[in-house]
């Protein structure tokens, strides 16, 4: 347990330093994601013992941390709503565009993803 | 019998402790949670969304700094980062999925990344919104750090960019559903794509509580428009400035 959460804080941070070293528009975190997931796929063919031991935790440890997902966002979403007044009179318009230029986003792109994706081997 | 002194002295003392306001975030989303599932799952009962009214409830009416809050909070915040990184197990675990369907994931998701900026961009200039704000919207359908850096790169505010593109992940994860069952898509895939795309970390926390592989593909699409729209979105204010 302990060896995969150092796993996942180790990827973060070297994502930060890599986002901080080569200035980079990506936030740390989706860095150590594409790090995470790149040395996974690498180490697919390497089947040692310890090795496949730390990939048992390290899969029983992130799912939970996804599964959590939703509370990790709490504490910036309370600000949210204890800021909107920074929207002043634009609210009414600005939620306007942000529920309509989302619905039509994710019609479009559902739609487009629906045709594409091919059938078999789905589920 | 506890006097009132007494009594505002334990409150005083419980406020400057993160304890209340760690417990008081993980009770509220254990209550929206359970509201959540016993709803089997219905989309406007929204955990986040629930869970921050709860909260801002509690704030505004015992006229709670949010900064205060936050000092207390900012230890669930701080997962965030990791749940982010940890959301590589799960694409993993779906990779020849994935990779057998490169080609829809890459066209969607640039007709999808165009859309999203390009309808922001439009409406703002229909209502003629001023251009700091313009350039405050336009990042919103991307993760929010990455919409922060971005707002901040372009001449928007970044902490008002925060805000619109929370509003954007709950507005997408709320009425997403909504919008796939009427348009009448049945596959699990394209809707998490969708719904990753077009509202972020919200987006797929509604994906993944729903079908497992909704949830890798908004993961998927998440963080690939994330990554395509801090390249375009400079580009393109470039080309309208």
């Amino acid at each position: 347990m302990l060896n995969s959460i150092f796993l996942i804080f180790l990827f973060q941070l070297i994502g930060e330093l890599v986002q901080k070293v080569l200035e980079l528009n990506i936030p740390g975190p989706v860095i150590g994601l594409i790090l995470l997931l790149t040395t996974l796929l690498l180490s697919k063919k390497y089947d040692h013992k310890l090795i496949q031991n730390l990939k048992v935790n390290l899969i029983s440890s992130a799912e939970k941390l996804v599964h959590y997902i939703p509370l990790f966002f709490l504490p910036v979403g309370v600000g949210v709503v204890m800021h909107l007044s920074f929207l002043e009179g634009s609210l009414a318009k600005v939620l306007f565009i942000i529920v309509f230029g989302t619905l039509i986003t994710l019609a479009l792109t559902g739609l487009l993803m629906e045709k594409l994706l091919k059938n078999k081997d789905l589920k | 019998m506890i006097d009132q002194q007494k009594l505002y002295s334990i409150w005083v003392y419980l406020q400057a402790e993160p304890l209340f306001w760690l417990t008081l975030t993980i009770g509220s989303y254990l209550i929206a949670d359970y509201i959540y599932k016993k709803s089997n799952l219905f989309p406007l009962l929204n955990p986040v969304a629930i869970s921050i009214l709860i909260i801002s409830l509690i704030l505004l009416s015992f006229n709670i700094q949010y900064e205060r809050y936050f000092e207390g909070a900012k230890f669930i915040h701080f997962l965030l980062g990791p749940a982010t990184v940890a959301l590589a197990i799960p694409i993993y675990k779906k990779w020849d999925l994935i990779i057998y369907n490169s080609k829809a994931i890459f066209i969607s998701l640039f007709i999808g990344s165009f859309i999203a900026i390009s309808t922001t961009y439009g409406l703002s200039i229909y209502f003629e919104l001023p251009k700091e704000l313009i350039l405050s919207l336009i990042p919103r359908s991307v993760t929010t750090p990455i919409a922060m850096g971005i707002s901040e790169l372009i001449g928007g505010i970044p902490s008002l960019t925060a805000i619109i593109t929370l509003i954007t992940g709950i507005i997408g994860a709320t009425l997403g559903t909504f919008v796939f069952d009427f348009m009448k898509l049945r596959k699990m895939e394209a809707r998490g794509f969708s719904m990753g795309l077009s509202s972020h970390g919200i987006g797929i926390a509604r994906a993944m509580s729903k079908d497992k592989n909704a949830g890798v593909f908004a993961a998927v699409g998440m963080g690939l428009s994330g990554l395509l729209t801090s390249i375009i979105i400079p580009l393109f204010v470039k080309l309208i400035s």
